[in-house]
């Protein structure tokens, strides 16, 4: 029943129109870009390595696919959990508000079932927004600017990655990026779980993320002990692949609270929607 | 008629916050039955079809379907029953045949594109079938609702208000369906209304409630006593009419509508004698109706709950 439900959940986010909206807004944003990018890249370079060419000298295609790739990456990883919870913050709730959440829980499954059927499809819906992205990050932007090192500006200064060692380091990063915003979809279910519309829970699910962003920036010493478990401290762990060498344990610490907050959002949302009088 | 119980609610209660929405409600729904659920707006009908259905918890009292409960046995009743709750709702972005293909998939039965479209037919939308649900009518939404409901053939079928926003034509139709399910499949149904006429003609149990309780239950001509009707004759003087019938029968309470009308009960074997008596007196009787009791039951019913 699991799997049936899955199905119908793929069919109900494949049909709505609001599900293109976000591959359309990144297509879009994608798009500008790496038109920004053909149009005057090489002043945007020579800004950044200008500090260093005192100690320094550039050479080679520096303004190449990879490069690109990782600027979208870094710029879009912020926006991206608005378009995924557009979906998933209304996969529950909207359902609720629509009246069909009536017929669905007369049907003969379980509602921690329905629950999982419908984080399922998020997560399956978050895979594809993520590979959406690294699509056209990777494939159209190397495709237009070609391949080359990738020099990335981190804290501690430049760290230069040769060509040969950069695909595997986007590949994990996705993947670890792919968590990350699963964790937002598990976020916008669960608080969706507790609304009848999906106003609600989207509102709710970027107000959490600000937040919690807040917190994390802010310098402020009783804060301290808690940023290590905010899933938004997580959210960039996937450039930590970008540095050398990788620190393997800070990002190991990431990928398990982030599956720590999966696994405690999703079992919030089964307790809340087996327990919720449906009244709607 | 069998009297196996297919639903049984015992002192049934469900509070939201300080608000007592049913506070003890009991009833027993026999196989074959059609159970008319009436009562006023906010008595708990929804309520209580929410708590047969697992849609509602309920905090005390017992609800129990095919002998077995929710708590142990949640998929296996839920499978048996087709149900529409005050209003059928489909993803309005997708085609009835989609979402009944949607219902379906999770009904626990097996259902192919063949069945959908026989059932599209059945009730009157197979041309409909690729349409988007969000064009559709109030009337062909409450059509696509008892498609979803008898689509997996299920035992007990539970229609809060199926006939609101229908033609009459449409009523009338969803009435030969309650009817023949009831005939020829022997289904139970399960029959919240407000149009108590319909209740009326199909029902054959009923239970009423007002106010959270349980007011009366039982055989639908058991508590209407089928042979007393209260019946309204249109003649050219309805002042001479009273008069022959007040004479003929002394004790019947005639009451005078207006010059044409009057209206006073009879015992259904009275009527013809009273209109031979009208017509040997010279007075023309151009009609003679029943009028609907159980409409006159139930306000009696619910306005001596109010003095009460």
């Amino acid at each position: 029943m699991l799997l049936k439900n899955t199905w119908n959940e793929f069919i109900k986010i494949l049909s709505k129109p609001r599900s293109y909206l976000g591959v359309g807004a990144l297509t879009l944003l994608i798009g500008i870009i790496i038109f920004a990018m053909k149009a005057d890249g090489k002043s945007i370079i020579s800004f950044v390595t200008a500090s260093f060419e005192q100690t320094l000298t550039f050479n080679g295609h520096i303004l190449n696919g990879y490069l690109i790739a990782f600027i979208i990456l870094q710029m879009l990883i912020v926006h991206v959990p608005l378009l995924v919870a557009l979906v998933t913050g209304d996969l529950i709730a909207g359902e609720a508000a629509m009246g069909t959440i009536r017929m669905l829980a007369t049907k003969p499954i379980s509602r921690t079932n329905i629950v999982l059927s419908k984080f399922i499809a998020g997560a399956a819906y978050t895979l594809f927004i993520i590979i959406w992205m690294g699509f056209l990050a990777l494939f159209v932007s190397t495709a237009l600017f070609g391949t080359g090192d990738v020099i990335v500006l981190n804290s501690d200064g430049l760290v230069i990655l040769p060509e040969a060692d950069v695909l595997w380091r986007f590949g994990a990063g996705f993947c670890v990026a792919f968590l990350s915003l699963l964790t937002v979809s598990s976020l916008s279910i669960c608080l969706s779980a507790f609304a009848e519309n999906s106003i609600g829970p989207i509102v709710a699910t970027m107000s959490v993320i600000i937040l919690f962003t807040i917190i994390g920036s802010l310098d402020v010493t009783v804060f301290d002990s808690i940023k290590p478990y905010l899933f938004t401290t997580h959210m960039v762990s996937w450039r930590s692949f970008f540095e050398d060498p990788v620190p393997w344990s800070t990002i190991r610490q990431s990928v398990i609270i982030l599956v720590a907050h999966n696994v405690v959002l999703v079992a919030i949302a089964i307790v809340r929607f087996n327990k919720k009088d449906i009244t709607s | 008629m069998t009297t196996e119980p297919i639903i049984r609610v015992e002192h049934l209660a469900k509070r939201f916050g300080t608000f007592e929405a049913v506070k003890d409600v009991s009833f027993t729904v026999n196989r074959g039955d059609v159970f008319g659920f009436l009562g006023p707006n906010g008595a708990g009908k929804s309520t209580t079809i929410r708590c047969l259905l697992s849609l509602i918890r309920p905090d005390a009292g017992k609800v129990e379907l095919f002998g077995k409960s929710y708590a142990n046995e949640r998929s296996a009743i839920l499978a048996n029953i087709g149900s529409i709750i005050e209003k059928p709702d489909f993803y309005r972005y997708l085609s009835a045949e989609r979402n009944l293909e949607i219902f379906a998939r999770i009904s626990g039965a097996n259902v192919g594109k063949k069945e959908i479209a026989e059932m599209l037919d059945f009730v009157g939308l197979g041309d409909r079938g690729k349409h988007k649900v969000k064009g559709f009518s109030h009337g062909m939404k409450q059509r696509l609702g008892i498609a979803q409901t008898l689509l997996h053939q299920p035992e007990l079928i539970i229609l809060d208000e199926p006939t609101t926003g229908l033609d009459p034509q449409g009523i009338v139709e969803i009435r030969n369906l309650i009817l023949r399910l009831r005939t020829e499949q022997n289904k139970t149904v399960v029959l919240s209304s407000h149009q108590l006429s319909e209740i009326e003609l199909i029902a054959n149990r009923m239970v009423i409630i007002n106010k959270g309780k349980t007011i009366v239950e039982g055989a639908v001509q058991d508590l209407l006593d089928a042979n007393d009707l209260q019946v309204r004759i249109e003649t050219d003087d309805a002042g001479a009419a009273k008069s022959v019938i007040v004479a003929a029968y002394p004790t019947t309470d005639v009451t005078q509508l207006n010059a044409r009308e009057l209206e006073f009960p009879v015992h259904k074997d009275q009527v013809h004698l009273i209109n031979q008596l009208l017509v040997n007196a010279g007075i023309p009787v151009h009609a003679i109706e029943p009028k609907r009791k159980l409409e006159d039951y139930f306000m009696n019913i619910i306005s001596s709950e109010h003095v009460a």
